[in-house]
């Protein structure tokens, strides 16, 4: 046995990430590691690579307990790790990044043509598309994840751990990766494969183990178990019910969307859900229909109008409004009080002749946190200071007072309580009734199930499938992850 | 996150200056004389006014390395007018109009090349220096009508007649950033540009709205410098933008834009001021005093990250 973890726990900041990770992975294997978004798949693994400390719990490394406090210390006795997201220096070269941070040296010297020689013997041995001497920045995402490999294999690893390692690649590149990971493991290597993508199951898994909420679930062999088995197991049975609505009948055709991909109306009346995995485009497409990232084909009508979005101020003067996923980035001035946060997308409607009419704003942010019961010590409180909960609020409360008709909601519980979580919920549903049309992305499953009058499934930038409201939670994964 | 605490750093500041007055006023008999304190304000009058809007720009988010080049090529554009025989009028009215181009041009170029304002107004900075020196030949303009001497050197009753231009321009800041969208949107930019897409803003317009703005109190101040030389230096602002961008800075203004204050970057500019004019009267060396005023922009600046590190974290 290579690696044994055994109770492995992690809190951030008091909220636990983790709660029970078990894992045993043998040489000459390939053991997946499944589980939803934050099921703590990642946090697992980087415990694993020394990135994270563990705050609980027992790792075993053939069969001895250790303790590792820094990515230095794994890569020592044999852990490596190929990363989701390239950590690669842009600037650099493909040797020079494979070597970075143990670069070889003579005397005070790097000894560059070293280096550069055995990076070119390694990609030669497992024909990559590379060159030593290439820079990074050109290379394509597939090119790039293959550094991240040879980087990990060169450090003569043991245990190699992807994480979600085709989530940026192409079919054809793909299967490059897969063959890669089967003659790794044929050479005896120990991998540990994080995916969320179902399909690809098959084609390497020996072993799997199933993360759901931070705890182990399930593991065994993959051969013993149905695609709708390991669904189940992600998903886990019904959670309570936090908030419950009533659907109301949908009115007008307040937004058609016409995108290659993306075929779908909403009405007034109506909220939408979106679901699908991380990477599936739901982000994306809000942002499209929002004008950040203009369709370049296609088209979007509101209220029976082809209304053309070049921008998000199109956007807003069209009605539309997008409360983002990450409301600290793009949703909120953090240092600028909760006053100017609510009237910041209709200053017209509190100025005039560019004048700031203050007690006018001031009337409009106090109406707004009472009626949304922002907990605030004032309206001049920075937006900075408030609960994640009462940010979201705000955000919110910057669109009704814009008087949006189509609102766009991207992870709209993120960082939240789950009181305010409930009372978000109430928001929405308030929205609809008053005849808004309400989209809701989320990769709450439960809180789609609660909220969405039906729900349309992404998967790899397309919408596959549309499901109504009565629809169940393995139901939705299955085709966010298996496509059918 | 203790309020009191960050109040006290807001107004330290204030203090500073208070404690720096008080010092000199024991230090030095001829500190508070109405001379020495006329010449204070005269000395400082220039800088003020370019850093009024220089605390717009950085609020935006921006930054404005040309505001010395543009400060000579008013000049020696609104010299050049009252020497054609223009009238005086007409050039102060040509050296603000100058400004605003300049400032327009340094907005513009940073939203439409989508360039970081740091490399634009260095780029300006530049240009503004080479054509200034075309233009004037490199000579001063020298030959302006005798009352123009008023608006640098004269005064009203007992008061230098820069001041009240100074208030006036401090009070109309004031009012841009604090009363009107301009302003709002100012901070808001600068707090969090995305967000400020995202809610709608016209991004671009007010940012070039904010440059221009700046760049026609440079034109003022480039009047009072004309005024105090009675000459049109084509030279003139060499390495003025350190000193404005440190004013703003001392006076609690963020390079990371979104803060910011009229009544800050006026103490950060008197602080200067106070520190230039103190050195002289305490006979410290000039190549000393220049170290000073270094120390203090580092100590301000670190001040103020501890600051927002504390609302942050």
């Amino acid at each position: 046995m290579l690696l044994e973890l055994e109770g492995i726990q992690k809190n951030f900041g008091g909220v636990p990430a983790l709660k029970r990770g078990d894992l045993r992975v043998k040489a000459g294997e390939v053991h997946a590691l499944v589980g939803e978004n934050g099921a703590g798949k990642s946090t697992l693994m980087k415990i694993v690579a020394g990135m994270l400390e563990r705050d609980g719990g027992v790792m075993k490394w053939r069969g001895e307990g250790v303790h590792l406090r820094r990515p230095a210390d794994a890569h020592a006795i044999g852990i490596s790790m190929v990363h989701q997201e390239s950590l690669l220096a842009a600037h650099l070269t493909v040797a020079e990044n494979i070597f970075l941070g143990r670069e070889l040296s003579t005397g005070p010297l790097m000894d560059q043509r070293r280096m550069e020689k055995e990076t070119a013997a390694l990609i030669e041995e497992r024909n990559f598309p590379l060159q030593a001497n290439w820079r990074v920045e050109e290379l394509s995402p597939a090119q790039k994840q293959l550094v991240e490999i040879c980087r990990a294999l060169h450090s003569a690893s043991s245990l190699l751990i992807f994480d979600e390692p085709t989530s940026s690649l192409s079919e054809s590149e793909t299967v490059e990766v897969f063959k890669i990971v089967r003659s790794l493991r044929e050479r005896g290597m120990g991998i540990i494969y994080i995916t969320h993508r179902l399909d690809e199951l098959p084609e390497i898994a020996g072993r799997i183990t199933i993360l759901r909420d931070g705890d182990t679930v399930h593991s065994g062999n993959f051969s013993d178990l149905t695609t709708a088995e390991v669904v189940h197991h992600m998903v886990g049975r019904e959670v309570s019910r936090v908030y419950e609505r009533e659907p109301l009948a949908p009115g007008r055709e307040v937004l058609k969307v016409r995108l290659p991909g993306a075929n779908f109306s909403v009405h007034a009346g109506e909220i939408v859900g979106i679901a699908g995995l991380m990477g599936a485009g739901r982000t994306e497409l809000c942002q499209t229909i929002f004008g950040i990232t203009p369709a370049a084909e296609g088209s979007i009508s509101i209220e029976g109008t082809a209304t053309e979005i070049r921008s998000p101020r199109n956007a807003v003067d069209a009605g539309i409004a997008l409360i983002t996923e990450d409301r600290q980035k793009t949703g909120l001035a953090l240092p600028l009080p909760l006053r100017e946060n609510v009237t910041l997308a209709n200053m017209d409607a509190v100025s005039r002749l560019g004048f700031v009419l203050n007690s006018k704003e001031q009337r409009v942010a106090e109406d707004s946190r009472q009626k949304l019961s922002i907990q605030a010590s004032s309206i001049e409180q920075p937006a900075g200071r408030l609960s994640g909960g009462n940010q979201q609020k705000i955000v919110i409360a910057k669109w009704l007072f814009r008087d949006a008709r189509i609102l766009l909601f991207d992870e709209p519980t993120r960082g939240i309580d789950v009181g305010a979580k409930a009372e978000v919920f109430a928001l929405m549903d308030e929205l609809a009734r008053e005849g808004k049309a309400v989209v809701m992305v989320s990769s709450e499953l439960p809180e789609i199930l609660q909220v969405a009058d039906r729900i349309l499934v992404m998967r790899d930038g397309e919408i596959v499938t549309e499901l109504p409201r009565q629809t169940t939670q393995q139901e939705i994964m299955r085709y966010a992850a298996v496509g059918k | 996150m203790n309020i009191r605490a960050g109040m006290l750093q807001r107004l330290l500041p204030f203090f500073s200056l208070i404690t720096l007055f008080i010092f000199l006023s024991i230090a030095s008999p001829h500190f508070f004389t109405a001379i020495n304190l006329s010449s204070v304000v005269r000395q400082t009058a220039v800088i003020n006014i370019m850093a009024l809007g220089m605390t717009l720009v950085i609020v935006s988010g921006g930054i404005d390395l040309s505001v010395g080049a543009i400060l000579a090529f008013s000049g020696t554009m609104g010299t050049m007018c009252m020497v054609a025989g223009w009238g005086m009028g007409t050039g102060m009215l040509a050296a603000v109009l100058c400004g605003a181009m300049w400032g327009f041009a340094n907005g513009f170029l940073t939203v439409s090349l989508k360039i970081p304002p740091f490399i634009v107004t260095l780029g300006t900075l530049g240009i503004a220096r080479g054509v200034t020196l075309i233009i004037s030949g490199g000579l001063p303009v020298s030959g302006l009508p005798d009352e123009f001497r008023f608006l640098g050197e004269g005064t009203i009753g007992p008061v230098p007649t820069v001041l009240p231009v100074l208030l006036v321009c401090a009070v109309l800041t004031y009012v841009i950033l604090h009363s009107t969208k301009l302003g709002r949107y100012a901070y808001a930019i600068g707090s969090n540009k995305a967000a400020a897409v995202y809610a709608g803003i016209p991004v671009a317009g007010y940012t070039i709205a904010v440059y221009a703005i700046s760049g026609m109190l440079t034109g003022v101040s480039s009047m009072i410098e004309a005024s105090r030389l009675m000459t049109g230096q084509p030279t003139a602002g060499q390495g003025y933008e350190l000193l404005v961008i440190a004013a703003v800075v001392i006076g609690g203004g963020s390079l990371s834009g979104g803060e910011g204050s009229v009544v800050g970057t006026l103490i950060g500019a008197f602080i200067m001021g106070l520190l230039a004019n103190g050195s002289d009267l305490l006979g410290i060396n000039p190549y000393v005093q220049q170290a000073i005023i270094g120390a203090v922009i580092i100590i301000a600046v670190a001040l103020d990250e501890a600051r927002k590190r504390r609302f942050t974290g």
